[in-house]
């Protein structure tokens, strides 16, 4: 019987701790994906040069398109965290209302990443013009699908909130959700970086 | 000692085990403020190709020192901090597959 009144609270202290190597565990996805995103930035890097004659980034990047990405994924940034504060808050609505925000602008950055791709495409740019496009698509594009996903699983985690509430499960996913959004942001910057600002140069 | 330290860490434990709103801003502004200073640097030309260069880099990696402390509250994980020691790993590995990518690949127009 008296098992019977601790086991809940064992139970809830087992799942908690297996909730905390859960984000431990996203973590080395991470820097697996660190990885990944270091590997095509050399790949890059080695490459822009190599243009084949077609346009260079200076002559397709637009100044306007990225500044305006920077800045909307920057505040995403900013927003997924607030959600992160009001779930901690234990406040349902707020933390749905910032992930809905962080979704908006995540989509707002997409629509700009997309018509930024469709233009150059339009101008002849695609991605087997030269070896320094065949690069840019592939970095750009893999951070793009990255935030892709990101909103996709926005989208699973507020239908989640809504059914079942700020519990141990979502407080992790939301945790974990908005550690991989600020990592998404730190790779915009390093392409904001390497990419758009030596591009411009 | 051990006890001083863990009164306070309960009366200040909500700004302090998960960030607060005060921190998260600051890291906003501080985020926004290193943005800026490469894009107002590189889009006037204020300073010659090789410090231009720095300015970016130099911002870049603050940004995302930025974003680790403020956002991702890398300094407050758990005891073995395995996170920031993978972290760590990966970014030695980025490093040696960028910069000795671009090292090789300078010999290309040697053997050609």
């Amino acid at each position: 019987m008296a098992q019977h009144i601790v086991s809940p609270e064992v139970h809830e202290h087992h799942t908690q701790e297996q909730e905390s190597l859960k984000t431990a565990g996203f973590w080395l996805f991470l820097v697996s994906d660190v990885l990944l995103f270091g590997t095509l930035f050399a790949v890059y890097v080695v490459l822009v040069g190599h243009t084949n004659g077609g346009p260079t980034g200076k002559e397709l990047f637009e100044i306007p398109i990225f500044v305006a990405s920077t800045f909307i994924l920057l505040t995403s940034s900013f927003t997924s965290g607030i959600a992160v504060l009001q779930m901690q808050a234990n406040k349902l609505k707020g933390t749905i209302f910032w992930l809905v925000m962080t979704l908006l602008l995540g989509g707002a950055f997409l629509f700009l990443e997309i018509e930024e791709f469709m233009t150059m495409v339009h101008e002849g740019a695609n991605i087997g013009t030269s070896a320094f496009l065949s690069a840019f698509f592939t970095l750009v594009g893999t951070h793009g699908i990255h935030v892709t996903m990101g909103i996709f699983w926005c989208i699973g985690l507020i239908l989640q909130l809504r059914k079942r509430g700020i519990t141990t499960v979502t407080k992790r996913k939301i945790t974990n959700f908005s550690l991989y959004w600020h990592f998404l942001d730190v790779i915009w910057i390093f392409l904001l970086s390497v990419v758009y600002l030596m591009g411009v140069m | 000692m051990s006890q001083h330290s863990s009164n306070h860490g309960h009366g200040h434990h909500e700004e302090h085990s998960h960030g607060s709103m005060k921190s998260y801003s600051i890291g906003f502004l501080l985020s926004i403020v290193l943005t800026i200073i490469p894009m107002v640097v590189v889009f006037n030309g204020l300073l010659e190709r090789t410090a231009t260069l720095l300015v970016i880099l130099i911002t870049a990696v603050a940004q995302l020192l930025v974003q680790l402390i403020f956002f991702m509250h890398i300094r407050e994980a758990d005891k073995p901090r395995y996170n920031l020691m993978a972290l760590v790993l990966g970014g030695i590995i980025v490093i040696t597959i960028v910069a000795g990518s671009v090292w090789i690949m300078s010999f290309n127009s040697v053997v050609q």
